[in-house]
């Protein structure tokens, strides 16, 4: 790699070729303020605050773009620099409403971190309101464009993160906004209600529809049986929430604070997550077994169930039938678990906590309704859930450590998996392996469905059947697979997907930020959990062979496929549009 | 009721084309008079180009329109040279001979009256643009006149 070496500040520093400036001020420890910057995405150069002065240019540059040159003389902090800056973020901030303390990103949004990097102390210019309405029209994502700042990264991130495109730029100059087109209601276009969005927008411009009002009011019910279930993946990022650093296990400290808020049972989706493996490894097998459509393709994730319901519905009959884990839960909280402990089903009060904003769009599925009730009645997101525990003092970090109740709390290393990508495959595989050849699984860690790259692929043999897996995150990567699913390039048996980057840990209802060194150490805590449990294997679960036992007696067997399984809808754009 | 088949032929027309998305839509806009969320959602299909993107095109360029409008556009222009040579008094005088506000259509669907930005024409300022006729040197007298004519021929062709 060809080396440059420039001046920044009178410091010298040698970076390699293709460098920006904003990256080799870093290594100077010079942090150039930015806010439509994001390392997940590529510069854009819109807001205006990164730029600097180069020796013998006339112009500013905007260091976030402008890649170094050899003998290249930068200055960071020059007056027309520091005048010119805070005139760019005067004029953000003569259009943004200033709202702060009643806004949801109050003390972790970037335009107040970049105003006090910068010291402003006043705005030359009056206010104007953006324009653009507040779009309640989602069960997931709300969008309030009167706080919008324009820097675009929530359009990158649906169009090149998520290939979905449900928002973009539009009008002109002065009065440009971000829209979905014609102005309809998010959920009136092809969102798929990823959230996405929310992790990458610096503001407040994009959030999750509030459920912690309707969680408080049920708390405070004495009439209500209020259960709640965690999802694998907040246990390793809601610590993120109360300063902990990212990769934070914070497990049984999370069980604890849940019963400080009064919750009368902590479950753990987990325990739904071996059933998942028990119930779709089943569908997988018999689809082999009797030439069924393949590939089999997960359905944990909703934000892909959206997301193929919209732009492949042609291959709807290659996704499993299975419930999410999520779902799964709800259906037997109100059966299963209202049956065994004499509790009436209208009585209890069902929440979740995910990583995730697509899953409160999952719960108000008109299909999810299976226990003769609306199966989980709220989601809170990671984000959420550490609100709910700040607004009466709990200070997660402080906790001592409880365990989950049973019997709904009870699972493996194979289900806390689930909460990263190649997760569901791996807990899949380990499963799979060992129902087929009756064989114990020699080493239970499968490296190559492992890692944070967009597409993997592996092969088991099954005593002579080979299965070939593949597994992809963020949809862009997912869309890639399914075209060659749909061409017929691909002969996969079984392809995981999950629709946020890293899976369920880089989720829309995740902790702010994100980026990929984020999203690393969260996968890393996930695989310590996994390690820490004494069992790691889903059909080894003992509280899921009794569920089997007492209540629904086979995988995949009538009761089974009443409460557990699932259909999809068709949602195209294009087939509504000429419907 | 539209015919959606001719977007897909407008589409067609354009394939030997690099980036082809503004060209299609000024051929759409004049095959369906606008550019509306069923038309524009038929060319997202048909190009395979995410329709936020088109929309974005779509109402970034003053020429291209979502909704649809009078049969004649009138565009007035009001840069600076046009205003110190008394476009003010011309758009005065259209807007009351119209009954009309900015932005807005005749009941009889026959004008909508626009701004635009500057034509180049500053010479013979101030001037109007009537579909793709311009008029320079106007006075509120004379303006009113060529209205008048339009409104008969589009009557008489109604």
């Amino acid at each position: 790699m060809e080396n440059i070496t420039l001046t920044i500040d009178s410091k010298t520093v040698t970076v390699a070729k293709g460098t920006t400036i904003l990256e080799a001020a870093e290594k100077l420890n010079i942090k150039i303020p930015r806010l439509c910057y994001h390392p997940d995405l590529p510069p854009v150069s819109a807001c205006r605050l990164c730029v600097v002065e180069i020796e013998g240019d006339r112009l500013l540059r905007t260091a976030c773009s402008w890649k170094c040159q050899d003998g290249m003389v930068v200055s960071t902090r020059s007056q027309f620099v520091r005048e010119s800056r805070k005139m760019a973020l005067e004029l953000l901030l003569s259009r943004h409403p200033m709202k702060c303390t009643e806004c949801v990103r109050n003390n972790f949004c970037e335009l107040q971190d970049v105003a006090e990097q910068l010291g402003i102390r006043e705005i030359r210019f009056d206010y104007k309101e953006r324009k653009g309405e507040l779009d309640l029209s989602s069960e997931a994502i709300v969008r309030d464009p009167s706080k919008c700042i324009l820097c675009r990264r929530c359009i990158q991130t649906c169009e090149l993160v998520q290939s979905v495109s449900a928002i973009g730029l539009e009008g002109r100059g002065y009065d440009v906004w971000v829209d979905t087109p014609f102005g309809k209601g998010i959920n009136d276009v092809a969102c798929v209600s990823c959230g996405q969005c929310i992790d990458r927008c610096p503001v407040g411009a994009l959030y999750e529809k509030d459920h912690t009002a309707s969680v408080w009011k049920a708390l405070d019910d004495p009439t209500k049986h209020v259960i709640v279930q965690t999802a694998p993946a907040v246990r390793a990022s809601i610590g993120e929430m109360f300063g902990m650093p990212a990769g934070s296990l914070v497990t049984n400290q999370f069980v604890t604070g849940l019963r400080m808020l009064g919750f009368d049972k902590v479950f753990d989706t987990d325990f739904t997550a071996d059933l998942t493996i028990m119930e779709e490894g089943t569908e997988l097998l018999g689809r082999i077994k009797n030439g069924g459509t393949l590939p089999l393709l997960t359905s944990c994730s909703p934000g892909w169930i959206n997301f193929i319901e919209h732009f492949f519905p042609d291959l709807l009959p290659h996704v499993s039938s299975c419930k999410s884990p999520q779902q799964m839960f709800g259906a037997l909280a109100k059966t299963y678990y209202a049956e065994k402990n004499g509790i009436d089903p209208k009585d209890i009060y069902s929440v979740s906590i995910m990583p995730c904003t697509a899953k409160k769009y999952e719960a108000s599925r008109p299909e999810m309704t299976d226990s003769g009730f609306r199966d989980v009645d709220a989601v809170l997101t990671t984000r959420e859930a550490a609100v709910m525990m700040k607004q009466v003092g709990i200070n997660l970090p402080e906790l001592h450590e409880e365990e989950y109740d049973e019997p709904l709390g009870i699972s493996t290393g194979a289900a806390v998996i689930f909460g990263n990508t190649g997760g569901v495959m791996e807990a899949a595989l380990r499963t799979v392996y060992e129902l087929v050849t009756k064989k114990p699984l020699e080493n239970i860690e499968i490296n190559a469905v492992r890692g944070l790259d967009g597409i993997k692929e592996a092969e088991i043999d099954l005593d002579g059947t080979k299965v070939k897996a593949a597994v992809a995150n963020g949809l862009a990567n997912a869309r890639k697979l399914l075209e060659k699913i749909a061409s017929g390039e691909a002969d996969y048996h079984f392809v995981e997907i999950m629709a946020c980057p890293g899976g369920c840990i880089g989720g829309g209802g995740q902790p702010i930020p994100t980026s990929e060194e984020i999203r690393k150490k969260r996968v890393e805590a996930i695989y310590k959990q996994d390690r820490k449990m004494e069992i790691r294997k889903s059909h080894e679960n003992p509280a899921i062979l009794k569920l089997y036992e007492e209540f629904l007696g086979e995988p995949n067997g009538h009761k089974a496929h009443e409460l557990l399984h699932t259909h999809y809808v068709r949602k195209s754009v294009y087939e509504k549009a000429e419907a | 009721m539209q015919d959606l088949g001719k977007v897909d032929e407008i589409v067609k027309s354009y394939k030997e084309t690099k980036t082809p998305l503004i060209y299609i839509l000024k051929d759409v806009q004049k095959e369906f008079g606008c550019l509306s969320d069923k038309i524009l959602t038929r060319v997202a299909k048909t190009t395979k180009i995410p329709l936020s993107e088109i929309y974005g095109v779509a109402t970034f360029y003053s020429l291209f329109t979502t909704v649809k409008k009078g049969k004649y556009i009138i565009r007035c222009c009001n840069n600076a040279p046009c205003h110190v040579k008394g476009s003010k008094e011309v758009l005065d005088r259209i807007k009351e001979y119209l009954g009309l506000e900015m932005n807005e259509t005749t009941p009889d669907n026959l004008f909508t009256l626009e701004f635009t930005s500057c034509l180049g024409l500053c010479a013979v300022a101030p001037v109007m643009m009537i579909n793709d006729e311009v008029y320079g040197n106007l006075t509120p007298e004379k303006a009113v006149a060529i209205l008048k004519d339009y409104k008969m021929k589009g009557q008489a062709n109604a």
